[in-house]
């Protein structure tokens, strides 16, 4: 099979393209506008509770809001294609599965990298009000990044699985939310299996790295979740031939 | 060119497409003919590679399309049945995305998209969004996506079903157009289509092929059984019209009472010859007057509910 020949140029073309097509979604708007006003009203009534100049708060809460967001964004990614039927006429051009699969992935990832941007207002302007220490800031940040592709990857795979656009957006919140509240389990739980669900959490993993700390495992975490959803779409797409 | 054999598509236990076998040489344009749920789409489906069959292989200049699919993509322009598009991009913006998804060169790409925009008459509105436009002009842009790699085989699924009686002779115009040039293979259940625009006939059923032959072919065995239909103004009874026409070379005659009085009578010949002119001079001698008179062909629907019909 040479069919698992990736061609970057026509990735980025199909990128492109779900690039634009994000800017055409309502659902995506409304997505991101209402992750924009929770995550912040959430972080400031939190912030000045404590009185601190930090942003430790905001990445504790980014992974819930995450856990939703990107699911409803990604929900319709394959979904759609299948229920108006263009994905026939997209996989019978001489673009391979795996070009057709990054591209949707790196598209909901640049969206979400976006959406991402207007939040870069709050350490600007906690720096303002105190001393911000900006290494965890930064580390946050790379986390989301990490974190964005993840679920974005997991969003995907979800999609592949049904013409349903509502059935795969509950599949992958069914993912991606215990995936994140695990971490909490583990009080409940006899300490081996509190460190393997210590290891086995996003928000555990993520919390990590937002401390500023980058260690190359939570990073490969975060790689191995994003090629193994990605992987097991293509495999679904394949089953579906 | 290319050449199908034994191509099966199970669904569990549904024998969706079950040992489908033919050969299409360059040039032809085929009409693959059936009722709903044939297996047409399907056979479609495994040609362009969108599906993997169960069992048995497609090979197109002797490429076998499961081992070698994206280069037979690059030979194949795909329409899939009611042209799934994506509604939110323009037409042109659509164009010039299949354009460079089908590896069109980057200095080809415009004129590329101008040529198919002229073939397909898009110019008017090439600039609109796909999901504004008529179903007619979707089809056309359907079409134009098939041809603007410029492939040597277009695979057409029902290309002119839920069209107006104008926009299917436009695109049926197009599609033979397209033949001139490329080898084409459409699927249909309606049959003038295939009269109107294929070369060739596979009618297919229950995921078999039950008739495959030229179309000139399958209209002459429709013509050789022959009948005249007549309509006589007459008072006789219908057994007696029956008797008085029942002359040398007639096989059968059928009379029935049609409407205002009339009478509605097929009259079916030995030989297939040409009995016209026989049964005029015998009414002459009649006082009967005759209303009507045609030449009777078995049609292609004859000759397709045969074929399908429930064994």
């Amino acid at each position: 099979m040479n069919e698992n020949i990736i061609n970057y140029k026509k990735v980025w073309v199909l990128f492109k393209k779900e690039f634009r097509f994000f800017f055409f979604s309502p659902i995506a708007y409304i997505c991101i506008c209402l992750f924009l006003i929770i995550s912040g009203w959430v972080f400031f009534s939190q912030f000045f509770l404590f009185n601190q100049a930090e942003m430790r708060e905001f990445f504790r809460n980014l992974p819930f809001f995450f856990a939703i967001v990107i699911p409803a964004i990604t929900m319709g990614l394959f979904s759609e294609e299948f229920s108006v039927g263009s994905y026939e006429m997209i996989s019978t051009t001489s673009v391979s599965i795996p070009d057709i699969i990054l591209g949707k992935f790196l598209a909901a990832c640049a969206f979400m990298f976006v959406a991402l941007v207007p939040t870069f207002i709050f350490p600007i302007s906690i720096a303002f009000l105190g001393d911000l220490d900006f290494g965890p800031v930064l580390g946050g940040y790379i986390g989301s990044v990490l974190l964005i592709g993840a679920f974005a990857a997991i969003g995907i795979f979800s999609s592949s699985l049904t013409k349903n656009q509502i059935l795969s957006l509950i599949v992958s919140i069914a993912i991606c939310v215990p995936l994140t509240f695990i971490v909490f389990m583990d009080q409940f739980l006899p300490p081996f299996f509190s460190d393997i669900i210590n290891d086995l959490s996003a928000a555990a993993r993520f919390s990590n790295i937002a401390k500023g700390v980058i260690d190359w495992r939570d990073v490969l975490y975060f790689l191995s979740v994003i090629f193994i959803a990605l992987y097991s779409t293509k495999l679904v797409l394949e089953r579906k031939k | 060119m290319i050449s199908v054999r034994g191509l099966k598509k199970f669904y569990g236990e549904v024998k969706a497409v079950n040992g489908v076998e033919f050969d299409i040489q360059k040039g032809e344009i085929v009409g693959l003919l059936g009722p709903n749920g044939a297996g047409k789409t399907t056979t479609l489906r495994m040609l362009t590679g969108y599906l993997t069959p169960t069992e048995g292989d497609v090979t197109i200049d002797n490429l076998s399309v499961i081992d070698n699919l994206s280069d037979i993509k690059k030979v194949i322009g795909y329409l899939p049945e009611s042209a799934p598009l994506y509604g939110d991009m323009a037409v042109y913006d659509y164009l010039e995305f299949i354009a460079r998804v089908q590896e069109v060169g980057e200095s080809d790409i415009e004129n590329r998209i101008h040529y198919v925009s002229d073939k397909c008459s898009l110019n008017q509105v090439i600039n609109k969004k796909i999901s504004e436009l008529s179903k007619g002009y979707k089809q056309r842009v359907g079409l134009a996506h098939a041809i603007i790699h410029d492939p040597a085989i277009l695979i057409l699924d029902e290309p002119t079903s839920g069209l107006d009686p104008n926009q299917i002779i436009e695109i049926r115009e197009l599609i033979k157009e397209l033949g001139k040039e490329k080898t084409v293979i459409l699927s249909t259940h309606i049959l003038s289509e295939v009269e109107a625009t294929c070369s060739r006939v596979i009618i297919i059923n229950k995921g078999c092929i039950v008739k495959d032959a030229s179309t000139d072919n399958l209209m002459a065995d429709a013509g050789a059984a022959n009948a005249v239909y007549l309509q006589i103004k007459t008072g006789e009874p219908k057994k007696a019209v029956g008797d008085f026409l029942k002359f040398k070379g007639v096989n059968k005659v059928d009379v029935s009472e049609g409407y205002a009085g009339l009478k509605d009578v097929f009259v079916f010949s030995d030989s297939g010859n040409d009995i016209r002119e026989e049964i005029y001079k015998k009414i002459k001698e009649s006082d009967w007057s005759l209303i009507e008179m045609r030449k009777e062909k078995q049609t292609l629907e004859n000759i397709f509910q045969e074929l399908t019909k429930e064994a």
